[in-house]
């Protein structure tokens, strides 16, 4: 039983942090929102983006729990680079794909050359991973995919998709090239897109939805960790506001009233991390899939629950500042609030694990 | 990150099991599942069993019968003895007056009275509440007076649990009314048979006996009964309010209710109620992995824990309660055998938890002021 990190995972969160204080503040934040060449090949130097993938391809072959610490940071610091639509893309090839296909791919996305996109989710699937109506056909050597993906994260800036599509043997996983189409940022200001596929040409990989659950738990253990992260900041920063903010004379922090709803912050955080530890020391250990997704979805619970409870209790505690776009606790509300509901909510989760 | 014990703390875990399932009394263990009246003799009984076999007091040191188990093999063991369904070993003497007397106590006091609480000769109560002094422990009245080799001590104590069981007491009492309330309390001990001394019964609300009132009426305690110097009671009190709290979560006898509650409310097709009981198992995962963290840091650190581990008696204890009111709605109304009315009684009974032991609320004063410095 150990739950520190080791000194290399330590080590290379703490130079992320240092990174992410100097470059990536709150108000640097706003403009790297605008799209930052820069963030992704610095990312890139510090072997984040090689972390999670294979040596055979240029990766450190890095697990959950190495990829904890990284996430945990990208949360404090309430960053929207397509690091975890890249991550999920490239891993369904790692795992999907051909040598060739393998070879074409990782490489460059180890080193900051290609940035991917997840073109799952559908109109009305809501968390539905099987809730599949693109279809894909064989047309001469390759395969044509036909139909329409909801807010894919990082589509506006992925270079290369994996797109995922009913065939008559179900539902397959194929990589294509990128679509035009409008971007957006989401509640929480990742870029995405709507795409739509009229005849696109794609190749096929050889998984289909066992892969895409693997990789989406996979995720939903990531995000849990960043959630800690995005919770750490916001009970410190409410922690603080409590000391220096008077009113009647007197910093807010010395009423009961107050004191009590914060501890129960702080607790709530406790609590996340610990789940947190566990969907990703599981997601590295565990053989058996149920034991994986029980592990997961009560992860995911008490993080939706504990994302809720923080981040409205952090805005209350603000009091009108908490409303106001111009503090970073709002946003870190919008990071948490998403976050609640990324691959499935507690309700879908709680049916999820009472099943298994 | 490794979340698993390691294989010499397994089979130490394996160890406890395996001695439990051949050791704990099948009558002692169906009394505690089925939630039934414990006497005194069933608490004796199962304290002599572990004493005989050496592991009563597994945190003292091993000159005073101690195992030497780290707190992680202290954690497994309590934690594996709430799991089999034990019945709780009482902790007034065990684990709060005998780390007193260990910290502060004369050699005399120890080889008196701590070879009788490791073999369950005497059996303690502590007299801490007072009818005006509950979370505000300071504020105590009742007194003691210095009469050459006694102290003659008046006044009285409140919620004294077993105290109609108890041998001795142990008190903090007031030995100077100066300026500073804390400086004038000291830590006595008293033998309950001494003249003067009534103890009165408050019946809760489940109907059952296990707090009492005490009072004492020119009660003669010899000076040699004194822990600590005159008017250091409340370093003696603080020091205890430190000590071993790596197990007020109680996830073993949780896990333990946990499982029960699955199968008794089998019957049960609401999926709010499964949803309810799904939740709660979270919960408690959470609690357990929380835990092990604090676990894992003190034996790193080799610190004694930190304030914030008041969240796992705040987080433990809602838990036990929240187990119970689930048990209670799978329960059909209508029942009336014997184990649905010990059901409805431990309901009851439950709302204690939050406000014993320093109360939900104080735990929640304690980490607001220790760590986050409020």
């Amino acid at each position: 039983m150990n739950f520190d990190y080791s000194e290399e995972q330590q080590l290379l969160a703490d130079s992320l942090r240092r990174y992410l204080q100097a470059q990536y503040s709150f108000e640097q934040r706003k403009k790297v929102l605008d799209g930052s060449p820069e963030v992704w090949a610095k990312f890139a130097e510090m072997g984040l983006l090689a972390l999670p993938l294979s040596p055979d391809y240029g990766g450190f072959g890095g697990g959950a729990v190495d990829l904890m610490a990284i996430m945990e940071a990208f949360g404090e610091a309430l960053v929207v680079e397509p690091y975890l639509a890249t991550l999920m893309a490239s891993r369904l090839v790692a795992r999907a794909g051909s040598a060739a296909q393998k070879s074409a791919v990782l490489p460059a996305v180890a080193e900051g050359r290609l940035k991917m996109a997840f073109a799952h989710t559908e109109d009305g699937a809501r968390y539905d991973l099987a809730a599949v109506k693109c279809t894909a056909k064989k047309a001469g050597g390759h395969w044509v995919i036909d139909g329409e993906k909801k807010a894919v994260q990082g589509a506006p800036v992925a270079d290369k998709l994996v797109v995922s599509a009913r065939t008559p043997e179900g539902v397959a996983l194929f990589l294509a090239d990128p679509v035009k189409a409008p971007a957006r940022r989401s509640l929480d200001g990742f870029a995405e897109a709507d795409l739509v596929f009229s005849g696109a040409k794609a190749e096929a990989l050889s998984g289909g939805l066992a892969e895409i659950e693997e990789t989406v738990d996979f995720a939903t253990a990531l995000i849990c960790a960043e959630a800690v992260g995005a919770m750490k900041f916001s009970c410190d920063t409410t922690l603080e506001y409590l000391k220096t903010r008077k009113q009647f004379g007197v910093p807010i922090g010395t009423f009961q009233a107050l004191q009590h709803r914060i501890v129960d912050l702080y607790i709530a955080h406790e609590q996340a991390k610990s789940m947190s530890c566990l969907a990703c020391s599981k997601i590295d250990s565990s053989e058996n899939p149920r034991d994986r997704a029980r592990a997961i979805s009560a992860a995911k619970i008490k993080t939706a629950d504990a994302a809720r409870h923080v981040s409205q209790e952090a805005v209350q505690l603000h009091g009108g500042m908490g409303m106001s776009e111009e503090l970073k606790v709002s946003h870190a509300f919008r990071r948490l609030t998403v976050v609640a509901r990324q691959f499935g909510d507690a309700d879908h989760h709680l049916a999820r694990f009472a099943s298994i | 990150m490794d979340l698993n014990y390691s294989p010499e703390e397994l089979a130490f875990r394996d160890e406890v099991r395996d001695w439990l399932t051949k050791n704990l009394p099948r009558e002692l263990k169906q009394k505690v599942e089925r939630y039934e009246h414990l006497s005194k003799d069933d608490l004796l009984s199962w304290h002599r069993i572990l004493a005989a076999k050496g592991w009563v007091a597994p945190a003292w040191p091993k000159e005073w019968g101690g195992t030497g188990w780290n707190v992680v093999q202290r954690y497994i063991f309590e934690e594996e003895l709430g799991y089999a369904g034990g019945p709780p070993l009482i902790p007034f003497g065990l684990s709060m007056c005998a780390p007193v007397l260990l910290q502060f106590g004369t050699d005399a006091q120890k080889k008196k009275f701590l070879p009788r609480i490791f073999q369950g000769q005497d059996f303690w109560c502590q007299g801490y509440s007072e009818p005006g002094s509950g979370s505000d422990l300071a504020s105590l009245k009742t007194k003691a007076v210095r009469n050459e080799n006694f102290y003659v001590v008046n006044g009285q104590k409140i919620w004294t649990t077993l105290a109609h069981y108890a041998d001795w007491i142990f008190c903090l009492v007031r030995t100077d009314s100066g300026e500073k309330r804390q400086e004038g309390i000291s830590f006595l001990l008293i033998d309950m048979k001494t003249p003067g001394i009534t103890v009165r019964p408050l019946i809760l609300m489940d109907g059952a006996h296990e707090v009492n009132e005490v009072f004492f009426d020119d009660v003669k305690v010899p000076v040699e009964n004194r822990v600590h110097e005159e008017g250091k009671g409340w370093t003696v009190a603080k020091y205890l309010l430190g000590y071993e709290r790596m197990n007020t979560g109680r996830i073993g006898a949780s896990k333990r209710e946990l499982e029960k509650v699955k199968e008794f409310s089998k019957n049960v097709a609401d999926i709010r109620f499964r949803d309810r009981l799904a939740r709660l198992e979270v919960e408690l995962m959470a609690l357990e992995i929380t835990n092990l963290r604090f676990l894992d840091r003190m034996r790193r650190t080799g610190q004694p824990p930190s304030a914030d581990v008041s969240m796992l008696k705040i987080k433990g204890t809602e838990i036990q309660q929240g187990l119970t009111e689930l048990a209670f709605d799978a329960m059909d109304p209508t029942a009336s055998d014997e184990f649905s009315v010990a059901l409805r009684k431990r309901y009851l009974s439950m709302r204690k938890t939050t406000i014993y032991a320093g109360s939900n609320e104080i735990q929640r004063n304690i980490i607001s002021k220790m760590t986050l410095g409020l």
